[in-house]
């Protein structure tokens, strides 16, 4: 068993945690606005499935993925006003979007190809990269050689969310909104337009996360494709207490244990099902806090009342 | 000539007329007192001053010019600065952070100049004598500071004219006096100041003019050279107040409470450090203080709702520390909370449930076998809301519905129905109209003429001065004095209550 | 301001409506006529005796669906576990009636329905405790408990338990003692092929003792109570933990009973993925009914009806299939949770 444990894992894990960092970091501006988003998987889903179908549609994986993006804002704006504007459970409204996301892109795959659990395979796919001085050093070409550019987009993302969350006048207004509603509207801030902004992000995010899932690391959509990522990510946001560097930390913790969990599979006599439950555990473990209480913003999950 | 001038202004809310035609004229660089009960109007009129609200009809008139405030940004280019009853500070982020929130000085591209910020922040604390440190979190200042910070919020906006909101509703003696030095130092500086507050002791002492408002209306507005206390008080309520209530004396019976050396430690600080008394039969002791020196925790203590870290709490010869709250209540100690709202009732359960809350479990309430006994619960009901004289009577209506101050009679009758031989009580007539808080402090001082020991913990001395026998005055979480009625001297409380003995 | 009582009503039926209408929008888009469609939907649901059957039939497990997320919400706690709980009291409830086989039904059929009822619970249970002890947020240690469950459960159906000699995933059939009758074999005029069982009244007492526990006993004031407020709970001495640990294995108990009109009633066997999110319909259904058990009663045979109605959409349409029931719901729960929405609406209807 132990010998699975190589650098191919971590090359694997670091793959498989993009979706992940892609959603976290997505969850991330909304929390710290003050908006829960559990609706993360459901716009993953629909990520991957508009990433796929117009990727197929058009043989071009960048309008592929631009449209991932567009549709995840989009369904996450819907999000938005339900919880923003209408003031509903952000819990509920989140819930809203996954179950619709267990409906429509059914009903449209089915409308368009008679399946209601696949699209067609893609023929072009996301670029790999493979940099060039680096493929031929021998360890860093395992771990850096060969991913996708989203990937590597994946990870540039960490750094410039803590630049934009912490240095820029955006980012302290958005901190304020989710802080402190009130005194943020009593400066002169909009509330409701930064959660917006903060929601649509998170809709661009994770809806980029799930055009991975279907047309970088997989080339087409399939039923359950997310396989709960959202929520992982959710949880690897709350273990990472709402922080782009511990997120990051918490999002390759999982992504590793995704990769352990598919190569270890017929390797040892464990049955699959139970290896694929590794993750979820993991999960419940580390919500049960033995990382410590996470800051929460202290307006999350409040729907807020703007003075007129 | 004056820096503001308001005109009629009138706003209604719903059912409520919140201000009924007001005129206010604030003269140029004054300080300017506007005083009234809760509920008067006074905080509605200075919103709309300063854009919160926009008034239903009269005008605003800025050092004789007429203009239109729909927000608070209005408010903020006309020079007008706010700052609340309420802090609108983020606690986890720095001083400088706050000041600039809504304005921050930034590069082409958004990235923050906070050094560019702090000087200009250093330059007016400098200033205006408002010492503070610009990269420290909020979190960590105490109150008083914080309020520094709201105050340099609206300097750093160019405010000329500055609205402070019962400004001194949570600082010490101490810093109350500190803090009368910043508003002369402004005032000097050429600035204009609207302090929105009902103590009568304060704007005698620091405003220039005083406008009286109630129910909405203004009663009247004088230079407050020709104002006193009983003049304004009169004003306040329409009628003479009652600064006395008749207490008979009563002979005190035997030990109820003992606390011995009570010591409650949070996150590595001492909340409670040392804390002895004693307390009798018909005898009401006052815990004196300024919010956040422990009362909270000692309450909490003897309630069943905090564990002790060290010491014993005696009732009735038993010890009863680190007892849950269902146990304490068993033992028929009452508690009438600080915060009706978040440990008082539940908002959308009816009169009749809530009056019941805490006794829910056990006859006559409930049957052995679990289910409610439905016209006990009833009765019950009818029986306080009429003993109580709570409006409207009816048992099945939300307890939500109803106003603060029959809220609290609520909750007071629910405690009082078990009959307590020890009643623990804070805060007891925070946010409740005048009517029900003349009902309430009658209630208390009959519980004491039938031998009920009373812990009254309140942050209003009046309160504490007209009811108590005995008074102890905590600080920091220690006792650091303790006064008799006859020698209750409002100094020298004061100055307990900042830890000079 | 008093709520007048057909004023509860407003917001569910607009919600349906906008369901509808947004329906109706996709039904267009993929080239049907929405009319025809819903036609389809309530001739086959609503105006036969067989429709009603089955949509009394495919309302039963919502009813206990329903129930848990409503029981869930009364104590403050969101209860997306019901569909993994119910897949692990199914498999419980199968397992020990192949278990016991040879017994009489006096003795299995109780044991069975106390099976389902504790195999819920405990799986409900579980982030019942999660969230008391550690405060871990019951909404994701649910969905996780989902995945955990449903993983375990297609182990079980494929390994070990499997029933020999077939390719369908499932696993034996369970004793003629462990089954509860149908409908039909109690009143003659009813169909045979009409799968509606007891289970059906076994859901509806279920309904009438939600209400007596919530409304009429000290437990129900409680967990009303800490659904409400917490603190306000701590204060009059009422234990949160524990009651919010015992609303969660409560829950878990209702969604395991739907082993009851599934397993014991209908399949009599454990069939792999025989749910197709009843679990998460319940929450639909909770919503829509406003965590009453009248409202999800009338909630569940509403989506009972639309579920029964899209079984013909495959028949008769090319391009539609029944996952268009799931979109209805996510809208529906989206107009539900609007409060504001529901404000607006209620003062357009006090201005008539």
């Amino acid at each position: 068993m132990w010998e699975v444990l190589d650098l191919e894992l971590i090359a694997s894990g670091l793959r498989l945690s993009t979706p992940l960092i892609l959603a976290a970091l997505g969850g991330l501006f909304s929390e710290r606005a003050g908006v829960v988003n559990i609706a993360l998987d459901g716009i993953m889903i629909f990520g991957a499935f508009a990433g796929a179908v117009v990727a197929y549609e058009t043989g071009n994986p960048w309008i592929g993925l631009l449209a991932a993006m567009l549709l995840g804002g989009f369904v996450a704006h819907i999000h938005g006003i339900a919880s923003i504007r209408y003031q509903a459970d952000q819990v509920v409204s989140g819930t809203a979007i996954n179950l619709l996301a267990i409906g429509v892109p059914a009903v449209l795959a089915n409308a368009l190809y008679n399946s209601t659990t696949v699209t067609p395979n893609i023929q072009l796919m996301l670029p790999i990269i493979q940099i060039p001085i680096i493929s031929d050093i021998p360890i860093l070409a395992t771990l850096l050689g060969k991913y996708s550019i989203l990937v590597f987009f994946a990870f540039a993302m960490v750094p410039l969310t803590w630049f934009v969350i912490f240095k820029t006048s955006f980012g302290l207004r958005l901190r304020a909104v989710g802080e402190n509603p009130e005194a943020a509207e009593t400066a002169g801030i909009n509330v409701y337009l930064m959660r917006y902004y903060a929601v649509w992000i998170s809709g661009l995010l994770a809806g980029l996360g799930g055009a991975f899932l279907s047309i970088a690391h997989g080339s087409s959509y399939v039923n359950n494709i997310s396989a709960g990522r959202g929520f992982i990510a959710l949880a690897a946001l709350i273990f990472g207490r709402y922080t782009p560097r511990l997120t990051l930390l918490g999002c390759m913790m999982f992504g590793i244990a995704d990769a352990f969990q598919i190569r270890i599979q017929g390797v040892i006599p464990i049955p699959g099902q139970f290896i694929q439950m590794f993750p979820y555990v993991l999960t419940m473990v580390v919500l049960a806090g033995l990382i410590g209480r996470a800051q929460v913003p202290a307006a999350d999950g409040i729907p807020y009342a703007q003075a007129k | 000539m004056f820096a503001v001038r308001l005109k009629r202004i009138t706003k209604r809310f719903a059912q409520t007329l919140a201000n009924d035609a007001v005129d206010i004229n604030v003269r140029r660089e004054t300080i300017h007192a506007i005083i009234g009960e809760n509920g008067a109007g006074k905080t509605t009129i200075m919103e709309i001053l300063y854009g919160f609200y926009q008034a239903d009809a009269g005008e605003i008139e800025l050092f004789g010019e007429k203009i239109e405030i729909t927000n608070p940004q209005d408010a903020i280019r006309n020079g007008i600065g706010m700052v609340h009853q309420h802090f609108m500070l983020i606690p986890p982020m720095t001083v400088a952070e706050n000041i600039i929130l809504g304005m921050e000085p930034v590069s082409r591209s958004g990235v923050l100049q906070l050094a560019q910020a702090e000087e200009k922040i250093k330059k007016l604390s400098d200033e205006y004598g408002l010492e503070i440190d610009p990269q420290i979190k909020v979190e960590n200042l105490s109150v008083g500071i914080q309020q520094r910070v709201e105050i340099l919020k609206a300097l750093y906006r160019d405010a000329e004219i500055l609205i402070l909101d019962e400004p001194t509703a949570v600082l010490t003696p101490l810093e109350v006096k500190e803090f009368f030095q910043i508003l002369l130092r402004l005032k000097e500086q050429g600035k204009t100041i609207i302090i929105i507050t009902h103590k009568l002791e304060e704007v005698l002492e620091i405003s220039d003019d005083v406008s009286v408002m109630r129910n909405g209306k203004l009663v009247g507005e004088l230079p407050t050279s020709e104002a006193t206390a009983n003049i304004l008080a009169n004003m306040m309520v329409g009628r003479d107040v009652l600064f006395e209530l008749s207490k008979t004396s009563v002979t005190l019976g035997k030990q109820v409470l003992k606390v011995e050396d009570l010591c409650v430690m949070v996150d590595d600080k001492s909340r409670l450090k040392n804390i002895s008394f004693e307390l009798k039969e018909g005898e009401i002791l006052g815990i004196a203080g300024v919010e956040g020196n422990g009362q909270t925790e000692l309450v909490e203590v003897l309630t069943g709702l905090r564990k002790l870290d060290s010491g014993t709490v005696w009732y009735l010869g038993e010890d009863i520390a680190n007892l849950s709250a269902r146990k304490i209540r068993e033992h028929r100690i009452a508690h009438i909370p600080a915060d009706r709202k978040a440990h008082g009732f539940l908002t959308s359960y009816s009169n009749a449930e809530n009056q019941i809350l805490g006794f829910h479990y056990r006859p006559p309430f409930c049957r052995k076998n679990g289910f409610l006994n439905f016209a006990n619960i009833k009765e019950n009901a009818e029986k306080l809301l009429s003993k109580f004289d709570i409006r409207p009577p009816l048992p099945d209506i939300s307890t939500g519905t109803l106003s603060g101050g029959n809220q609290q009679k609520v909750i007071v009758a629910r405690e009082l129905s078990q009959q307590p031989r020890l009643l623990i009580i804070a805060q007891p007539t925070r946010g409740i109209d005048i009517g029900a808080i003349e009902f309430i402090h009658q209630q208390i001082l009959d519980l004491r003429s039938e031998k009920v020991a009373v812990l009254l913990v309140s942050a209003e001395l009046e309160e504490i001065r007209s009811l108590s026998d005995r008074t102890l005055v905590m600080f920091e979480g220690e006792i650091a004095g303790e006064v008799n009625t006859d020698t209750f001297d409002m100094e020298k409380v004061g100055m307990m209550m900042t830890g000079h003995h | 301001m008093f709520m007048k009582k057909y004023e509860i009503f407003i917001l569910p039926v607009v919600s349906v409506f906008a369901a509808m209408l947004v329906g109706a929008v996709l039904i267009f888009a993929v080239g049907e006529n929405p009319l025809v469609v819903y036609w389809i939907f309530f001739k086959n649901s609503l105006f036969s005796l067989n429709g009603i059957g089955y949509t009394l039939f495919y309302a039963t497990p919502l009813i206990f669906t329903g129930l848990s997320v409503a029981f869930g919400f009364r104590c403050g706690l969101f209860n997306i576990g019901a569909e993994g709980q119910l897949y692990v009291a199914a498999m419980a409830v199968t397992l020990s009636a192949i278990w016991m086989d040879g017994w009489s039904a006096w003795i299995v059929i109780p044991v069975c329905l106390t099976v389902s009822v504790v195999a819920g619970g405990i799986w409900g249970g579980i982030p019942g405790l999660l969230k008391a002890r550690f405060g871990g947020h019951e909404v994701i240690n649910t969905i996780m408990m989902n995945l955990i469950a449903f993983s375990l459960v297609n182990y079980l159906v494929v390994g070990p338990f499997h029933r020999e000699g077939t390719q369908i995933l499932e696993t034996d059939f369970i004793p003629v003692a462990a089954r509860i009758p149908r409908v039909h074999e109690l009143i003659p005029i009813i169909p045979k092929t009409l799968p509606l069982n007891m289970g059906f009244v076994v859901a509806l007492l279920a309904c009438l003792v939600t209400y007596l526990i919530l409304w009429k006993t000290r437990w129900g004031y409680e967990i009303r109570a800490v659904g409400i407020s917490n603190s306000v709970s701590k204060y009059a001495g009422i234990n949160v933990n524990k009651n919010m640990v015992m609303a969660m294995f409560i829950a878990g108990g209702f969604a395991g009973m739907v082993a009851i009109p599934e397993v014991m009633g209908y399949r009599y066997t454990f069939h792999d993925s025989f749910s197709a999110g009843v679990g998460f319909i319940g929450i639909a259904v909770a919503l829509l009914g406003r965590n009453h058990p009248v409202g999800v009663i009338l909630a569940a045979l509403l989506f009972g009806a639309l579920i029964r109605g899209s079984l013909f959409l495959d028949l008769n349409f090319d391009n539609l299939s029944k996952d268009l029931v799931m979109v209805l719901q996510g809208v529906i729960v989206l107009f539900v949770a609007s409060d504001k929405l529901f404000k607006k609406l209620l003062s357009l209807v006090r201005i008539r």
